[in-house]
C-alpha cells in the first residue's frame, strides 16, 4: 500500500509506475526470502564436504556432482526414492479409485447420513498423524503388512482419501446435473456414463486431486517412518541416516534434499492455478 | 444445485467408508482401549478406568505442551495472515509474471516436511548456514540449539517461510474473483486505497481467509516433522509441541496408557476445530449456491 495510491483522483502515468514498482519490490523481497534457503541447500549440494566445513562461500568454488553421484549409484540411497515413489503411486491410485464414486454421490444425491459422513471424512483429513503412529504400527504388524509399501499407502489413505473426496466434490458440483440426466435418457448406464462422459468433464479436477494425493503422501514422514524398517524405507527416513560416527555428510544430505524437491517442482507449473483450490479442499 | 434423495448412493460411498474405517476407526479403537487399561507387560491388561485421563489432566506435562502449542499457532497466524494478504495484494494479476510468482511461491509448499526442517537446520547453523553465519558476523548471539528464544524464532520463521504462500495464494484467489466494476465504482467515488481494501477487497476475501486461517490453525496444531528435525523439541522442552510430546511418550517411552489418553484429548480438540471448519465450509457453499 504505497503512498502513491492515496490520491486516486486520476492515475497519472508516473504514479501508476510508482505503484507497480512498490509491488515489484515487495514481491522481489518475498520471493528472495522464499528462495534463499533453497538456494543455500542447492549450493551446499554442489560443494565438497571440505569446502562446506572449512570455507564459507556463497557459491561453489570447486563445482562437484560427487554428492549426486553417491546417491544415484548407492542402492541404499536410490532405493529410498524408489520406495517412496512406489507407495506414493499406490496411494494416489487407491485414493482416486475410491474417492471418485464417493465424490459423485456427495455432489449429486442426498442420502441417509450424508452430512455426517462428509464431516467424518473431514475429521480424518485433520487427524494428527502422531495420534495414529502407534496404533498403525500395531495394526499393520498384526496383519503382517509391516515394512511393506502397501502398508504405508493404506496408512496415507487416512488423510488422502478425504482430501480427494473433498477436492473432487468441489469440482463435480460445477458440472450441471442436466448432463447426467441427458446421458441417462440417451441410454447410458451409470458405469459407461461415468467413465466416458463424466470423467473427461472433470479431468482437471482428477488431475488436481491426483497431484495433491501424490504431494501429501510424498511430504509425510512420521507415518512412513514408523511403518517401515528396511524394505520399504522412504527417502525421507533414509536422510536422517547421514549422521554417521564421523559427523554429518552435509553434501550428500543436501543433494538428497534437492532431489526430493524435484518431483514437486516438475509438475508445479501445470497445477499453478489450482494450488489454492486444492489446499482449500476444492472450496475456492 | 438441487440434489435428489437417493439411498442407493450409499453403494458409491461404501468403498470410501470401508477403507477409512480400516485406516481410522480400528486404530482409534486401539487408542481408546489403551486409554482405559494398564499393563505390566506380557500383553496382560487391567482395567484402569479413567486413571490415565486424570493423571494426564493433573500433570503439567500436557498443559505445558498445550500452552506452547497454542502460543506457536497464534504467533504463526498473527504473522502469516497479514503477511499473506499483503503479498497477495502486491502480486501481479495476470501474465507471465503472475505465473512465475505462483510457481515460485508454491515451491516451499511442495517440499517434504523433513527437508523443510533440514533446510532450516542448515540455514541457521552458525558455521555453515547463511543465516546463522550472517547473524554471527553481525555480532548477534544466535544459537538455536542452546537458546530458547533463538529456537522459537527459528521454528516460527521456518513456518512463515513454509506456509505464508498458502495464505497468499488463497487470498489471491479471492481477490481475482472481484469484478473490475467494483474498482471502477470506487475510483468514481474517489475512495482511498485503504477504503478500497477495507470495503471491497476484505469483504470479498473473508470466505477464503476463513478457510486459510482454519487450515493454518489446524495444520500448525499437529505440526511434528519440521520443528522436530530442527530442534528435536529442545533446548530442554522449549519447543516440544503437542505432537512431538505425544510421539516421545508413545513411541519413545512406550507409555501406552497416558499416551492414549493424551491422544484422545488431542483428538477431541481437533474434532472441535473440524466442526467449526465444516460449518464455515457449508455456509460458504450455501452462499455460493
Amino acid at each position: 500500500m504505497s503512498d502513491a495510491t492515496q490520491t486516486p483522483v486520476t492515475f497519472t502515468a508516473k504514479k501508476r509506475k510508482a505503484r507497480i514498482n512498490s509491488s515489484a519490490v515487495v514481491m522481489t523481497l518475498y520471493l528472495l526470502f522464499l528462495l534463499l534457503p533453497i538456494y543455500w541447500l542447492l549450493n551446499m549440494s554442489l560443494k565438497t564436504n571440505t569446502e562446506i566445513l572449512n570455507s564459507f562461500t556463497l557459491f561453489p568454488r570447486n563445482l562437484t556432482f560427487a554428492n549426486y553421484a553417491t546417491i544415484l549409484t548407492d542402492p541404499a540411497w536410490y532405493l529410498g526414492y524408489v520406495n517412496s515413489l512406489i507407495y506414493v503411486t499406490m496411494n494416489t491410485v487407491i485414493s482416486l479409485a475410491v474417492a471418485l464414486p464417493a465424490a459423485y454421490a456427495f455432489s449429486r444425491y442426498h442420502f441417509m447420513g450424508d452430512k455426517h459422513l462428509f464431516f467424518w471424512l473431514l475429521t480424518n483429513r485433520m487427524a494428527p498423524p502422531a495420534v495414529f503412529a502407534l496404533p498403525f504400527f500395531q495394526l499393520y504388524s498384526s496383519v503382517g503388512l509391516f515394512d511393506t509399501h502397501i502398508a504405508v499407502a493404506l496408512a496415507h489413505c487416512l488423510f488422502n482419501v478425504p482430501l480427494a473426496v473433498w477436492i473432487l466434490e468441489g469440482f463435480m458440483r460445477g458440472v450441471p446435473k442436466e448432463i447426467d440426466e441427458t446421458a441417462y435418457l440417451d441410454g447410458y448406464g451409470f458405469g459407461r456414463f461415468f467413465v466416458k462422459i463424466f470423467m473427461p468433464l472433470i479431468a482437471s479436477g482428477i488431475g488436481v486431486a491426483a497431484f495433491f494425493c501424490f504431494m501429501f503422501s510424498w511430504v509425510e514422514l512420521l507415518l512412513s517412518r514408523t511403518l517401515t524398517t528396511v524394505d520399504a524405507k522412504p527417502i525421507a527416513a533414509i536422510m536422517t541416516r547421514t549422521q554417521g560416527a564421523s559427523g554429518v555428510d552435509w553434501g550428500v544430505l543436501a543433494a538428497a534434499g534437492i532431489l526430493t524437491i524435484v518431483p514437486g517442482a516438475l509438475v508445479i507449473y501445470f497445477v499453478r492455478n489450482y494450488i489454492a483450490k486444492g489446499f482449500a479442499l476444492g472450496r475456492v | 444445485m438441487e440434489k435428489t434423495v437417493n439411498q442407493k448412493a450409499w453403494f458409491l460411498v461404501l468403498p470410501v467408508l470401508l477403507l477409512v474405517a480400516f485406516s481410522a476407526v480400528i486404530p482409534l479403537m486401539t487408542v481408546v482401549n489403551y486409554s482405559v487399561q494398564d499393563t505390566f507387560g506380557n500383553n496382560q491388561f487391567f482395567w484402569a478406568g479413567l486413571e490415565w485421563f486424570s493423571e494426564m489432566l493433573d500433570s503439567d506435562r500436557m498443559w505445558d505442551a498445550l500452552g506452547r502449542q497454542l502460543m506457536f499457532s497464534c504467533i504463526i497466524l498473527a504473522i502469516e495472515v497479514p503477511l499473506g494478504i499483503f503479498v497477495a495484494l502486491n502480486m501481479p494479476k495476470s501474465g507471465v509474471w503472475s505465473s512465475l510468482c505462483l510457481v515460485l511461491m508454491s515451491l516451499p509448499l511442495l517440499i517434504p516436511w523433513n527437508v523443510v526442517g533440514t533446510i532450516w537446520q542448515i540455514f541457521g547453523r552458525v558455521d555453515i548456514g547463511l543465516l546463522g553465519y550472517t547473524l554471527d558476523a553481525l555480532g548477534i548471539d544466535y544459537n538455536y540449539t542452546q537458546d530458547t528464544l533463538a529456537a522459537w524464532i527459528t521454528i516460527v520463521v521456518m513456518d512463515v517461510w513454509h506456509w505464508t504462500s498458502l495464505v497468499a495464494l488463497l487470498a489471491f484467489a479471492g481477490l481475482k474473483s472481484i469484478p473490475d466494476a467494483y474498482y471502477q465504482a470506487a475510483k468514481i467515488d474517489q475512495a482511498s486505497r485503504w477504503k478500497v481494501f477495507r470495503y471491497i477487497e476484505l469483504p470479498k476475501m473473508t470466505g477464503v481467509l476463513m478457510i486459510a486461517i482454519l487450515l493454518r490453525f489446524m495444520d500448525s496444531f499437529m505440526i511434528y516433522t519440521e520443528p522436530f528435525v530442527v530442534t528435536g523439541g529442545g533446548p530442554g522442552n522449549a519447543t516440544t509441541l503437542l505432537s512431538i510430546d505425544l510421539v516421545k511418550m508413545a513411541l519413545g517411552q512406550f507409555d501406552l496408557g497416558p499416551a492414549a489418553a493424551f491422544s484422545l484429548m488431542y483428538f477431541l480438540v481437533i474434532l472441535l476445530i473440524s466442526w467449526v471448519f465444516y460449518t464455515v465450509m457449508t455456509t460458504l457453499d450455501k452462499r455460493e449456491g
